[in-house]
């Protein structure tokens, strides 16, 4: 670099802080420097110029280290390494994941858990489950879905509706709300079987929403904007987990001589939705290995490639929203069952662009990195708590951080279907 | 084998191919030259059923594929090595090629492979690199052995020295050559590189603004004047 370059190197970072900053201090000036006090019953605005300054210069400086340092502070995702070989990068990963399983399988007898911690760990769970349903369709078919919160609906009103109306229990409804959801998938696939990125993001948000405001309206059949209350919960295996159970009834806790303990039934959902979300992990790991599952990966690099090897799209891309959007319907029936209550304010456009996130900041494809991503995206809010109203700030900051860091996701690496051994040199 | 007759293809309004006929026979290398623009690799991939032929009719062992899907029509036996080769450049070569087996038998498929494998012995060693990370010349070898996947008994290979070092589209050519002595495969063949192409191809067509307008063996066309002056002038190989 010559002598000349560094001043205008350190003028044009200059330049763009100063912008950032500028930005900011625009934003920040409404939004933290005003608030309002309660004086007697009378709300007062109140100013606090401190705090937007401390924001203005933390900007600032963020942003003029990062253009002064570009090299240093963007670590690129090495994602398109040449060679798969069978070597250490994926033991990490395989014993992350084992590590990961024995933690997850752990975690309710461990003494530090409490209801809040198997609470949260149940939530990470859902959205892993979802993450894992949804990576089918994205990660691997490569179809971006903005609307995946349907079939989580549909999943959830099935299993709410069935046990009301007909009696079934959890097991009885979970296959009829997966397959609910897969039809409904197919349903949004035949229209949008045309579209690619942009146009299928836009249909599948509307299909997102349709079905919300089916469920908002439809109040004879779905209970409108108020819901659906009293949910049978889920049995183990025919024991309530009530304290005291109707007669002729054996409770859990009576069954395995223990006091009762609403922990219990706590630890037992978890469990639950343990075995679905690895149920749904076994499956995603199983079926990339057969045809289907390469076909999905050929779709997402290559739909003409595709077509000129004999692959029909059309049922490739019907197969793939099907089978994501069963899993979702898996995962909406237990949160139905989890919950006691639904109601179409679970099923926003907020929840389907949170699965997404957790998605694409965990690598397009990448199973560890759902788990890492759905984590990151539920722990991190909860442990925000203490900085009330500044823990989305504090969570937008994370989401920013990992773009820049990991523009890729976190884990953006592909792995193979299926590594052989190195070839002998000159065999034939 | 394959019968085109009086094809016409529109992109929009505009006419891209004006009623071609062109026969294939069982066995046969034919090629097929003709300048930027003339229509050749829209012939081969109205062959595929996209686009459509608006007027005309393709049979394939006498059967009518005009109306056909292109999957259906892959599926009946012919293989397409595409125009710009489109691997699949974030899976493993060999995940290419199990891609490329979707069509044929899978008790087929070790021994289809390894045919692919002498074929083209650079890609057993690259079996487990990514397809992004090869070279043109392998990336085009790929693209065959993915088309050869199916046990076709057409192949359809559209430009396949495009962009690749004299020597490497030399080898290339030969593994073709090799591959229809060897398995009596049909090779239909559109090239601008007209010197190799002709001499490889049994027979060729001469494809002009959408027309056929010359046709005859290989040799025939290699030693017409029009030819000559049209497509092997300032390119004398070897």
């Amino acid at each position: 670099m010559t002598e000349a370059a560094v001043p205008t190197r350190i003028a044009s970072a200059m330049k763009e802080a100063g912008l950032a900053a500028f930005v900011a201090l625009v934003l920040a000036m409404p939004m933290v420097g005003l608030y309002t006090v309660d004086e007697g019953g009378v709300l007062v605005v109140r100013t606090r110029f401190d705090w937007v300054l401390i924001g203005v210069l933390v900007v600032f400086a963020g942003r003029l280290a990062m253009a002064y340092w570009p090299a240093t502070l963007r670590i690129p995702a090495r994602r398109d390494a040449a060679h798969v070989a069978a070597d250490g990068h994926f033991n990490i990963l395989k014993f992350l994941g084992i590590a990961a399983i024995s933690l997850a399988v752990l975690l309710p007898v461990l003494p530090v858990t409490d209801r809040y911690v198997i609470d949260v760990a149940t939530t990470v769970l859902i959205y892993v489950m979802l993450g894992w349903g949804l990576n089918i369709v994205v990660g691997l078919a490569g179809l971006l879905d903005l609307g995946y919160v349907a079939f989580y609906a549909v999943g959830a009103y099935s299993f709410a509706l069935l046990a009301r109306n007909f009696g079934l229990n959890f097991w009885e409804c979970l296959p009829l709300a997966g397959a609910l959801a897969a039809l409904c998938g197919i349903l949004l696939g035949f229209p949008v079987l045309r579209l690619r990125g942009d146009y299928l993001a836009i249909v599948t948000l509307g299909f997102g929403e349709m079905i919300r405001i089916v469920l908002i309206n439809w109040q004879s059949f779905t209970g409108g904007p108020n819901g659906l209350t009293s949910i049978p919960r889920p049995s183990f295996f025919g024991l309530p987990f009530t304290r005291n159970p109707e007669e002729g009834e054996t409770a859990f806790h009576q069954f395995f001589g223990l006091e009762f303990a609403p922990y219990h039934r706590l630890a037992f959902l978890y469990y639950l939705i343990l075995a679905l979300a690895l149920v749904t992990n076994a499956f995603t790991m199983r079926i990339r290995r057969l045809p289907i599952g390469r076909a999905w990966e050929a779709l997402r690099e290559d739909e003409i490639a595709c077509r000129a090897l004999g692959i029909n799209p059309t049922n490739t891309k019907l197969t793939a929203f099907a089978i994501g959007a069963m899993f979702g319907g898996f995962a909406g029936s237990f949160f139905a069952a989890r919950q006691g209550f639904i109601s179409p304010e679970s099923f926003t456009f907020i929840e389907s662009a949170m699965i997404l996130a957790v998605v694409v900041l965990g690598g397009m494809g990448s199973q560890i990195g759902v788990v890492l991503a759905a984590t990151l995206l539920v722990v991190l809010p909860e442990l925000g708590r203490e900085f009330a109203e500044f823990r989305m700030v504090l969570f937008g900051a994370a989401m920013i951080a990992i773009m820049i860091w990991r523009p890729h996701g976190l884990l953006a690496r592909r792995d193979p279907s299926i590594v052989l051994p190195p070839a002998r040199r000159g065999a034939a | 084998m394959l019968t085109l007759s009086g094809i016409h293809t529109f992109y929009g309004p505009i006419e891209a191919l004006r009623g071609v006929d062109i026969q294939v026979a069982r066995g046969e290398i034919v090629t097929l030259i003709g300048a930027n623009g003339a229509g050749k690799s829209t012939l081969l991939m109205t062959i595929c059923g996209r686009p459509r032929a608006t007027r005309g009719q393709i049979l394939f062992d006498g059967e009518d594929i005009t109306r056909d899907e292109t999957f259906l029509i892959v599926r009946r036996g012919i293989a397409q090595a595409p125009e710009g080769r489109r691997i699949f450049a974030r899976l493993t070569v060999f995940e290419n090629l199990q891609i490329g087996a979707t069509v044929g038998q899978p008790q087929h498929f070790d021994e289809d492979i390894e045919k692919v494998f002498i074929l083209f012995p650079i890609l057993r060693q690259r079996r487990n690199q990514r397809g992004g990370t090869l070279s043109g010349g392998e990336q085009q070898m790929l693209s065959i052995g993915r088309a050869l996947m199916s046990r076709p008994r057409l192949l359809l290979l559209d430009e396949p020295s495009l962009g690749l070092a004299p020597i490497v589209a030399k080898q290339i050519f030969a593994a073709i050559a090799e591959i229809n002595r060897t398995q009596g495969l049909t090779v239909l063949l559109v090239e601008q590189n007209a010197f190799h192409a002709l001499r490889l191809a049994h027979r060729g067509y001469v494809l002009q603004t959408g027309r056929i307008v010359l046709s005859g063996t290989g040799a025939e066309l290699l030693a017409n004047p029009e030819v000559r002056s049209a497509y092997l002038e300032g390119g004398v190989h070897a």
